[in-house]
């Protein structure tokens, strides 16, 4: 049976080739996509990971819509017994509430290096609330806030350029015209901005004279999982700021809220439709293998009416031809299909060390599961059965003498 | 071994021609026979039924004491596979297999194994003259090789008739005189049953009776059984 089947493939080696390579090319065009799918949706999953997915910010704006009689364009401002207002109103939500300060527009230098950027006044809890991480030395701690100590903690890229041969931990910076001491330096997966020098809240808020507003709340929420949960928190901290600070409820400018949450659920029904449509380009490529395999099927059961004619007038049983037929379509999807498959895997990891190398951020892993590469071959394998199926079962229910005839 | 009575069987391609109109014929085991007439005689179309490669309208067929009739493609491929051995104008051996394998072919559909089958295979070439050919193409062998080894397939079997439509049709009149001489030779030390159909009475004239069809109807049947003796009284 088996030598059957390779004296035949044999026979037209060109034919059996250009057969292999529509099936080789459609898995292997499949595996590429939707492991270049995986390498965006890999990228996305590990940036989520890194981040505080229930991080959430309010920041204040100014009014756009008319409130009991009071103009917009009004500048809403926030203190600290706003954050303990929600943090008291909320708390089912909230895990951790901290206030922030800012204050932009600020030269920070050591002897002849100097930045340009912002201090961000924040509390000992600030890490968790925002995930950042410590490279080195510590955080701004409680005595710090008490004391309105003059100590910073700079992003690890300030220290890029302040720091080129120093180690900066100990060091005094000159922040405008005071002097603070580093006493750590953070690192955060923020990729394109600059990153802001941390201070302490209280420190900040005295020598830039805040008079107890504050520039941002941050914090992390707790059971909320769906848009909608999102949706209705964000009308409860609405409605609730705007009781105290005169602005309506439906303001979304009044003041401004960025939900990681929300920003996830969305790129992931992006990803999610990204997903899908990797997916049917994939399958209209196997397809397109398919249909090649079920083309040169046809023409070849056409060809061959004469030699099943030789074979039935010698004896062979329709079903024998018929298997014969279906054996070499199988043994041709099976054997390319699965080179097809290695090579694809192959050049997926190829791809996948080039981006290792490259430490793209926005490709990561762009491998196949082996179980769904396997599945895409074993589907072009049915499928180029069933294609050799049916020319076959005509070609086998000629008249041996037709097929005799036939040249 | 070969019983037909009033065989009929009309094509219907278009305009429906009769094409046999009523055969009623005998041959017996051990005969050597040949079946001549005019192109469009209906003769080719006599051997394709008698071989089971096409069906016949009305009538009875009886092969070696089984009726051939509305028989089922597995049934028909089992008789041609054990009962008839074929032989073809156009040798119709398989393009890519060897000789050996073309002629170990019909044992392949009888489920012999493939050493037995190719063993067997050399054994018919050799008796044939062509054990050195056994590995050769079908491309790479003359007329007369290829007409040799299609014998040897058809023999494989052990058939219980040969059945050769337009033998030496395609040879030149050497080798057509050898493969003549293959049959007569089968014919007479093995006493095969063997039917041969022709337009040529060169060819008619070496078989032991030739049957003559004329417009589907069988003419006249001659006996020829001594066709050596005629040959040399001439």
């Amino acid at each position: 049976m088996f030598e059957e089947i390779i004296s035949s493939l044999r026979r037209n080696k060109l034919r059996t080739a250009l057969t292999g390579f529509a099936v080789a090319w459609g898995i292997f065009m499949l595996i590429v996509l939707l492991g270049a799918g995986n390498g965006l949706v890999h990228a996305f999953e590990a940036d989520a990971s890194k981040q505080a997915m229930n991080a959430m910010n309010i920041t204040p704006g100014w009014t756009s819509v008319e409130y009991k009689g009071l103009q917009t364009g009004r500048r809403v401002r926030l203190n600290e017994a706003d954050v303990s207002e929600l943090k008291q109103k909320l708390s089912k939500n909230i895990i951790d509430i901290l206030p922030q300060v800012n204050e932009g527009g600020v030269t920070i230098s050591y002897g002849q290096e100097y930045i340009s950027t912002s201090l961000r006044g924040v509390y000992p809890d600030y890490p968790s609330v925002q995930r950042i991480d410590m490279a080195q030395g510590r955080f701004i701690n409680q005595i710090d806030i008490n004391e309105e100590r003059k100590v910073c903690v700079l992003g690890n890229k300030n220290v890029e350029v302040l720091f080129p041969n120093d180690d900066p931990v100990g060091k005094f910076v000159k922040v405008n015209d005071l002097y603070y001491k580093v006493i750590g330096i953070y690192t955060d997966d923020n990729r394109w901005g600059s990153q802001e020098v941390m201070v302490p809240f209280t420190t900040l808020s005295t020598i830039y004279q805040k008079d107890g507003y504050i520039n941002r709340m941050v914090m992390t929420t707790k059971g909320l999982s769906s848009v909608e949960d999102n949706e209705a928190f964000e009308v409860e901290i609405r409605s609730l700021l705007g009781s105290r600070r005169y602005f309506d409820k439906d303001d979304t400018n009044a003041i401004w809220i960025w939900n990681r949450m929300t920003q996830y659920l969305q790129t992931n029904g992006a990803l999610n439709i990204l997903k899908t449509a990797i997916w049917i380009i994939g399958l209209l490529t196997l397809i397109s293998g398919i249909v090649g395999v079920s083309n040169i099927m046809l023409i070849t059961v056409k060809e061959r009416t004469h030699e099943f004619g030789i074979r039935k007038a010698l004896g062979a049983k329709p079903r024998q031809i018929l298997i014969l037929i279906i054996l070499e379509s199988i043994a041709i999807t099976a054997l390319f299909g699965y080179i097809g498959m290695v090579v694809g895997i192959g050049a997926t990891e190829v791809i996948n060390m080039i981006v290792m190398q490259m430490d793209t951020p926005a490709f990561r892993d762009p491998t196949v599961d082996i179980k769904i590469a396997l599945e895409a071959t074993l589907t072009l394998v049915i499928a180029g059965t069933l294609a050799g199926f049916f020319p076959a079962k005509r070609a086998v229910s000629i008249k041996p003498i037709e097929a005799l005839r036939e040249q | 071994m070969i019983h037909l009575t009033d065989i009929n069987k009309t094509y219907n391609n278009g305009a429906p021609l009769h094409v046999l109109k009523g055969i009623t014929l005998d041959i017996n085991k051990g005969e050597f026979v040949s079946i001549m007439g005019a192109s469009g005689s209906g003769k080719s179309t006599l051997l394709n039924i008698l071989g089971i490669l096409d069906n016949y309208d009305t009538g009875d067929y009886y092969l070696a004491g089984q009726l051939v009739k509305n028989l089922s493609e597995n049934k028909a491929a089992e008789f041609r596979n054990k009962l008839i051995g074929f032989i073809f104008q156009s040798f119709n051996l398989i393009s890519f297999k060897n000789a050996m394998e073309n002629v170990a072919l019909p044992l392949y559909y009888q489920g012999v194994s493939r050493r037995k089958r190719n063993d067997l295979a050399l054994e018919y070439l050799d008796r044939l003259g062509l054990k050195e050919w056994a590995h050769h193409m079908p491309n790479e062998m003359s007329g007369g090789q290829k007409q040799r080894v299609a014998i040897a397939r058809a023999l494989i079997t052990n058939p219980q008739i040969i059945l050769a439509d337009e033998p030496t049709g395609a040879l030149d009149s050497k080798t057509s005189e050898e493969v003549m001489q293959i049959l007569k030779t089968l014919h007479s030390e093995q006493g095969l049953t063997i039917v041969v159909v022709t337009h040529e009475s060169g060819v008619a004239n070496q078989t032991d009776k030739i049957i003559h069809i004329k417009d589907g109807l069988i003419g006249a049947i001659e006996d020829n059984s001594n066709h050596d003796k005629a040959m040399e009284f001439k």
